[in-house]
């Protein structure tokens, strides 16, 4: 009973367990809910889901499972993704391409909206639905001059002028296990004990020591534990260019996070500018300001850039430069600020260090940290800490 | 894993939430799952949505003792059971005392030794589990999942008479391991809507006047949605300046004049708890001021 259900939520990697399928159904045996659906959603959810960050995925996944049995109330009216599921790919001619009406921005928008709400099923090809491999200006996978691009990857016109998901930079999920053991011996160089905290272990040397000298009457000698406490400031490129190295840095960042007591980290796209962010969902919203940062922490932390600095030079060197806003002041400026405040600075690059001589940003970069730009491989790491504890 | 030859928890025993707490669906049937298959139950949320709260009233609907278990990072899990006190008893050999020969006097029963050892179904609370270290909640996997341990001092295990209700809060300051989750039902107190926000404000203020609920509720909602604060006021800090607009007699129309010249709400020290944002705070106030 319920198995098919439970492999369901395991085939959408969910991470559940038998012991967790039986407690659910002895709940159902011992009449926890009533027949109801919604009861049933929330009862499973609280024995099968222990992170709140996969709460989203179960609703999915239970919605797949008992879609056409009751539509659940809370899904929010978003496009489904099985109408954007990449059927076919229609290639079209440079004429027809000309042929295409080019609407005005506001009016795409406007269309949009009320084809959302008119449409309800999936749509491949044509040219007016939202779907895939269409001439519609919505969707992905067609071909469109001024295309919205609703999700998937846009497939090489690159013509699409606003990205409908917002460009859903998938936060670092750092439960990714594959090489994260290697990463973290390799991190472990940076281990730099100290005494910290409260005294709450008993020095057993010191203890003899004092005793003896006290003729025999007992004097307790206690210390604080040992600690690693080394603090890390992460700063990670995201988006962009950074999508194929999306493994690689869910490895180090699920190490580094186990690794050390006193890290934190950031987010920033191609180079750091004013603005940095700590949410990647929410980085729209939720700016921090580069100052704030650069006025907290303290110049023991050490500075960790992950990022493949492949940009436009003028992203580096020139006000304006960025690909997202305007910024006042050049990138450059900036990453020597941010050196200045914490010398103790290394900058890990997943491309491959044989590459780097081909691409002026990242010699522009490698200059700006003195030389101090290492490969994102775990030798490359080990010399990065090395580096760094100097 | 459930041991059935020890005493149930009466199963009609249900929560439902108290009068002095708002219990959403999900949070009762949450609650009444792990009464009834008997398994800790972990709390997530927000700070400030009541998270610690709902033991004591889960304790208090359901007439049972409450045992409070307050996890700092130095807490190890043996300080839950028990701890040997060694200092005492070897000071008390050198000055002589009779009761040195038995060494039970210097056990000290932990929390659950308590609950353990007590009459009736109890609910014992450990709050903020992420605190302590990583292994913390390993070395606590058998103690929950047998309801009993041993004591190697006194060569003897102690088992639970009645398994008691184990209510576990945690901020997410650290990852919890798997086995440990595995043992739990698991629920996360998501920030109550504006409705559910409104009952709970009217169980603490049953008198409040309409007007003022209603700029105080707008005010804080839009507070919230200020991008950048470290700390979003939640649902007891809400409480709380509610609180001292009551007793500073603060009318309703001092709030409303947000859009004026006086962006900053009255009394706002009950609401940002941080330096900063209040900062952040006073600088969007002045940019929006500056507008025409």
């Amino acid at each position: 009973m319920l198995v098919d259900f439970f492999l369901h939520l395991k085939a959408r990697q969910l991470p559940v367990s038998t012991n967790e399928l039986l407690a659910l159904l002895e709940a159902l045996e011992a009449r926890l809910v009533s027949g109801s659906l919604d009861d049933f959603y929330l009862l499973s959810r609280a024995l099968l889901v222990k992170d709140e960050s996969l709460y989203d995925r179960f609703d999915r996944a239970f919605g797949e499972y008992f879609r056409g049995i009751e539509a659940l109330p809370g899904f929010a009216p978003e496009v489904p993704e099985e109408w954007l599921e990449l059927a076919a790919r229609k290639h079209l001619s440079e004429a027809d391409r000309l042929k295409l009406q080019k609407l005005s921005y506001e009016k795409i928008f406007e269309q949009l909206k009320e084809r959302l709400a008119e449409q309800k099923e999936r749509h491949s090809g044509g040219s007016k639905w939202i779907g895939t491999a269409g001439t519609s200006p919505y969707g992905h996978g067609g071909y469109n001059p001024e295309g919205v691009r609703i999700g998937g990857e846009s497939v090489g016109n690159r013509t699409a002028i606003k990205v409908w998901d917002q460009r859903e930079f998938r936060n670092l999920d750092d439960t990714v296990d594959l090489g994260v053991r290697n990463i973290k011996v390799a991190l472990r160089r940076l281990r730099r004990f100290a005494r910290k905290g409260a005294a709450t272990e008993l020095d057993l040397d010191g203890t003899i020591a004092g005793t003896a000298r006290n003729g025999g009457w007992l004097d307790l000698h206690l210390r604080p534990e040992r600690h690693n406490a080394v603090k890390v400031l992460l700063f990670l490129d995201i988006g962009g260019s950074m999508d194929d190295h999306i493994q690689a840095c869910e490895e180090l960042f699920s190490a580094a996070r186990a690794e050390f007591k006193h890290l934190e980290h950031f987010y920033f796209h191609n180079c750091v500018y004013e603005g940095v962010w700590k949410d990647n969902r929410r980085r729209h919203g939720e700016n921090l300001s580069t100052w704030d940062v650069i006025h907290t922490y303290g110049p023991d932390y050490k500075l960790v850039f992950v990022g493949d600095a492949s940009m436009s030079p003028y992203e580096i060197a020139r006000p304006g430069g960025s690909v997202e806003h305007w910024n006042e002041e050049a990138g450059a400026v900036w990453l020597e600020r941010l050196l200045a405040t914490w010398p103790h600075a290394a900058w890990l690059n997943p491309l491959p260090e044989a590459h780097w001589g081909y691409t002026s940003s990242i010699q522009m970069i490698e200059q700006l940290l003195g030389k101090r730009m290492f490969p994102l491989t775990i030798d490359g790491l080990e010399r990065a800490m090395r580096s760094l504890s100097k | 894993m459930s041991n059935s030859t020890l005493a149930h928890i009466p199963n009609d025993m249900k929560f439902e939430g108290t009068e002095t707490y708002v219990a959403t669906r999900d949070l009762t049937l949450a609650v009444n799952a792990a009464i009834a298959l008997q398994r800790p139950l972990l709390i997530k949320g927000e700070p400030g949505t009541g998270k610690t709260l709902l033991a004591e009233e889960v304790a208090s609907a359901l007439g049972m003792p409450l045992f409070q278990w307050h996890i700092k990072s130095t807490t190890k899990a043996q300080q839950g059971l028990y701890e040997y006190d060694a200092v005492s008893r070897l000071r008390d050999s050198q000055l002589g005392d009779p009761r040195v020969e038995d060494i039970s006097h210097y056990i000290v029963h932990g929390v659950l030794w308590q609950a353990f050892e007590c009459d009736q179904p109890s609910v014992v609370l450990i709050d903020e589990i992420d605190k302590a270290d990583i292994e913390f909640p390993n070395d606590l996997l058998r103690e929950l999942d047998r309801m009993e341990f041993h004591c190697y001092e006194l060569h003897r295990t102690i088992k639970a008479k009645h398994r008691p209700l184990i209510i576990i809060t945690s901020n997410n300051e650290k990852e919890l391991p798997d086995a440990f989750l595995r043992r739990c039902f698991f629920h996360y107190i998501k920030f109550p809507d504006k409705e559910t926000m409104q009952r709970i404000v009217g169980v603490h203020f049953p008198v409040l006047k309409h007007e003022l609920l209603k700029e105080a509720l707008e005010v804080f909602f839009d507070l919230r949605d200020v991008p950048g604060l470290k700390k979003k006021p939640s649902t007891s800090e809400l409480i709380d300046w509610l609180k001292l607009l009551l007793a500073e007699d603060i009318p309703p129309e001092a709030l409303r004049a947000k859009e004026a010249k006086d962006a900053i709400p009255p009394l706002h020290g009950a609401l940002l708890k941080n330096e900063q944002d209040v900062h952040l705070f006073e600088r969007l106030a002045f940019m929006s001021r500056r507008k025409p």
